[in-house]
């Protein structure tokens, strides 16, 4: 370490805990482990993880992590966190005291927004590692199960790879069991009561296909194959679960990525700005800091969109303009109080939509771009009249929204057991290539025919894939 | 107020810090894996032809991307500005990395295509596609030569030169204590210690055994016709054999010469370039390449000390009358070559109004000798695989 030892790190510490405590944030215990450059590598192509399953992917994504480092394209991290209880944070031991310090709070704040926000909740942050190594043993057993070895085993992976986001997305909506899935069903079919009756025609009950499978659209794909292929063995439907385990896990994550970032850099700001660091580093912090939270144009930096949202906020429960308080109405709150509600109720999504202002996105000059022949063009600014396109354009690249929604409609489709799955088209295009060998996998784990309906350029079309291979159709 | 703990750093844990090494190790194996099935596009590829070694080449993998459901290329997205950002500004292109706005979320991202490999591992998976074991085995016509020696033990006989004193001293003086007590018994009191001279059973010299080393030499004789009808297609497809046949004798033998000759109604020795650019007209007489070929063989390779492997590419469009000295002079060259091929390029359809040398080179009757036609950049690499099977071929019934 340069210049500095264990015992300062853990005086700072103590110090950053304290203006932690007194600013009212609320962790989990929290775990520092100084690493090397190698071993931070390690760790984030594994996800953060202190033992995952091995697939190759991760060695590719190591080595794509490392060249991008080797060649100076992309630095590493100054920290990696992850959501457990309690918190594992990996800090870099080549970076400077003031870097460490920044980092440190920076990681209580994302502490503090694990163990509080919604999405978080449903993800058991006690069991996170233990999960992990639990999943990593199950495989390896697999993998040098001589019946099974590990082509066996990286085929069935590597396909629910593919689908591992296809799931239901809010942890915090419970799913509906089957019987209840029929009483809603049921309920759903019986006759409106109809103030009007007298003159409208009587309208009969409707019994509803209770039969079905799905019932109603089933978003979980892995899930449901594993629930529904009668043919797969055991251990397949242990890979099936244990891949949708891990989606599930980082789900969160990337539903809250701009709310999170931008809340630690908040925070860390905050913390330091409180302690009164000396002249030095204070000049240092806020180099750091503005490295980290500058805007990158023609990007969205989700640091410096975060921290600008979350400032703004503040800002407005605190000290609105009389135009603020005019087009919003008064504060119900304070400000910390506000800040506190937002980071547990809300989600990028929520989050974007209901704090970015007009205003706001202005100031940052948010645009959309459209791609027109080989240009990436400009299509709306932030005035008047574009914002709300941007800002839904915004939304739609937020979170797991820039996923496409794929639902199985039908396991038996025709009679015949293809299973039937529907894109929700919003507007946007699947990429063919990746659609074709997407639905390739499925197919190798549904064992029948798989057919996807899609739009492309407006056209309804069927993707469908089978034991002949891939081929696509024009629907009516 | 929370706890914490700082573990310090660990370095010499190697197991954790390492332990992608399986997993990295996996990825290789599908990249390998990857360029092997495709190998024939990347050969057809005009730029790995003739380029040195350590050259890098990128070169665009299939099948170990990561496929998922994501949205094409046109999706909208949103970036920001430096503040004066206006509608119908252009901020990109489609499909580069960079530009595209962060998705910000778990959009996989860019997926890289392509590898980096050196020509030399290129070529090691080239020749490893072709799974020819028996090749290795082959009765190269290697020379043995004495070049060093290295030490060997020890021996009790020797030349004075190899004398080795220290280990002579020492075996004295063991011998000197295994008779002591017999000797101090002998020994009258007051006498002296009697001399202890060495003897010839004490002598140890160093032995040194030669180093034999197997000296391979091949001569790798590309002949060509640059008449006027070989154009800029046709010198291409063969010159991507040539540098097959060439790399591929390269990685059999230690010591590879190349020699380049071009002919039309006469034939003369070239330097590459020459070989490969330079635009010649008029006819052909293919004989005349082929008895230039011999000459060179006799007078600079000759069979007993070198490898020789000519190859000839030609569009076949040969003068009628030079024929039958072409068919004599093949034969002849077939005899002194460990193997020696004929490619005919012809490119798609032109070989139903072309004359053809296939046809007449049916009835020379070389085990060594083969043809081969190639009519397309596709057929380069299993037309150079079959050229060398039927090698294998030969040396089995041979």
């Amino acid at each position: 370490m340069k210049g500095y030892e264990l015992k300062d790190l853990l005086a700072w510490d103590a110090r950053i805990r304290e203006a932690v405590a007194k600013a009212g944030l609320d962790c989990f215990d929290q775990e520092f482990e100084l690493c090397d450059h190698y071993q931070m590598l390690g760790y984030m192509a594994y996800s953060g993880m202190p033992s995952h399953y091995p697939h190759w992917s991760y060695g590719k994504q190591y080595e794509k992590l490392k060249t991008l480092y080797d060649y100076g394209v992309s630095g590493l991290p100054y920290e990696m966190v992850i959501n457990s209880n309690p918190a594992i944070a990996y800090l870099m031991r080549d970076n400077s005291l003031l870097l460490q310090i920044l980092t440190i709070a920076h990681v209580y704040g994302h502490n503090d927004f694990f163990k509080n926000n919604f999405t978080f909740k449903a993800t058991r942050a006690e069991l996170t590692v233990e999960l992990f190594k639990a999943h990593a043993i199950r495989v390896r057993k697999y993998i040098e199960d001589p019946s099974l070895g590990i082509d066996a085993v990286e085929r069935l992976l590597d396909a629910a790879h593919a689908l591992s986001f296809q799931r239901r997305r809010n942890l915090a909506i419970r799913k509906l069991g089957r019987e209840e899935q029929i009483k809603q069903a049921m309920e759903s079919a019986q006759p409106k009561p109809d103030q009007y009756r007298k003159i409208h025609r009587p309208v009969g009950f409707q019994p509803p296909d209770i039969n079905k499978v799905p019932l109603e659209p089933e978003q979980d794909i892995l899930l449901f194959i594993r629930d529904h292929n009668p043919y797969l063995a055991e251990w397949e439907k242990d890979l099936l679960t244990i891949v949708d385990e891990e989606a599930r896990s980082f789900l969160p994550m990337i539903e809250t990525k701009i709310m999170n970032e931008g809340w630690a850099s908040y925070w860390h700001k905050r913390i330091l700005d409180s302690m009164d660091l000396d002249q030095g580093l204070y000049l240092e912090f806020l180099v750091r800091h503005n490295q980290v939270v500058r805007p990158i144009p023609g990007q969205i930096n989700p640091y410096h969109l975060g921290l600008k949202i979350w400032e703004d906020i503040y800002r407005r429960w605190t000290n609105p303009t009389a135009e603020e308080i005019e087009q919003y109405g008064a504060p119900d709150r304070t400000g910390e109080a506000k800040l506190f509600q937002v980071r547990e109720v809300e989600r990028d999504t929520s989050f974007i939509r209901r704090y970015l202002t007009p205003e706001l996105a202005r100031e940052l000059d948010l645009f959309k771009f459209e791609p027109r022949g080989n240009d990436l063009v400009v299509s709306e600014v932030s005035d008047e009249d574009g914002f709300e396109r941007v800002k839904e354009t915004l939304l739609q690249n937020v979170g797991t929204n820039s996923i496409p929604v794929i639902k199985v409609e039908d396991a038996d489709f025709g009679q015949n057991r293809t299973l039937y799955l529907r894109h929700y088209h919003d507007g946007r295009d699947l990429h063919l290539e990746y659609a074709e060998k997407t639905l390739g996998y499925v197919y190798s784990l549904w064992g029948r025919e798989c057919a996807l309906e899609t739009v492309v350029r407006g056209r309804r079309i069927l993707l469908i894939y089978n034991d002949r291979g891939f081929s696509t159709r024009t629907m009516k | 107020m929370v706890d914490s703990i700082f573990r310090d750093y660990r370095g010499s844990n190697a197991e954790r810090s390492d332990r992608s090494a399986g997993d990295r190790l996996r990825h290789r194996q599908k990249v390998r894996e990857s360029i092997r099935t495709n190998i024939a596009d990347i050969i057809a590829e005009e730029s790995i032809i003739g380029k040195d070694k350590d050259k890098i080449i990128k070169v665009p993998l299939r099948g170990i991307k990561e496929y998922r459901f994501v949205y094409g290329d046109n999706t909208p997205g949103v970036g920001q500005g430096e503040g004066d950002t206006e509608a119908g500004q252009v901020i990109g292109k489609v499909g580069t990395e960079g530009t595209a706005g962060d998705r910000a979320g778990d959009r996989p991202g860019v997926d890289y295509y392509e590898t980096d490999v050196t020509l030399e591992e290129l070529i090691d998976i080239m020749f490893e596609d072709l799974e020819l074991p028996d090749l290795e085995r082959k009765a190269l016509r290697e020379i043995q030569s004495e070049r060093s020696s290295k030490p060997k033990g020890h021996r009790r006989v020797g030349i004075r030169a190899r004398l080795d004193k220290r280990r002579t001293a020492k075996q004295r003086i063991m011998r000197k204590l295994a008779t002591r007590h017999a000797a101090l018994e002998e020994l009258e009191p007051d006498e002296e210690e009697p001399r202890f001279p060495f003897h010839t059973d004490d002598l140890r010299y160093r032995h040194v055994e030669p180093k034999m080393r197997r000296e391979s030499n091949a001569v790798v004789i590309c002949i060509m016709d640059t008449s006027g009808s070989m154009d800029t297609m046709k010198k291409y497809l063969a010159r991507s054999f040539f540098f097959l046949l060439y790399q591929f004798i390269t990685t059999r033998y230690r010591n590879v010469e190349i020699v380049f000759i071009a002919h039309h109604t006469e034939a003369k020795e070239v330097g590459e370039e020459e070989f490969f650019h330079k635009g010649e007209s008029g006819g052909t007489f293919i004989s005349s390449g082929y008895a230039k070929a011999l000459e060179i063989i006799h007078e600079r390779y000759h069979p007993s000390i070198w490898n020789v492997y000519a190859f000839h590419c030609s569009d076949g469009d040969n003068f009628d009358s030079d024929n039958p000295a072409a068919l004599r002079a093949a034969q002849e060259l077939a005899e002194v070559c460990n193997l020696f091929g004929y490619g005919e390029i012809k490119p798609l359809g032109s070989r139903y109004y072309e004359s053809s040398m296939l046809s007449i080179f049916r009835r020379l009757s070389a085990p060594n000798f083969h043809t081969v036609l190639i009519e397309r950049k596709e057929d380069i690499w299993p037309s150079f695989k079959t050229f060398l099977a039927k090698e294998r071929l030969a040396e089995g019934a041979a």
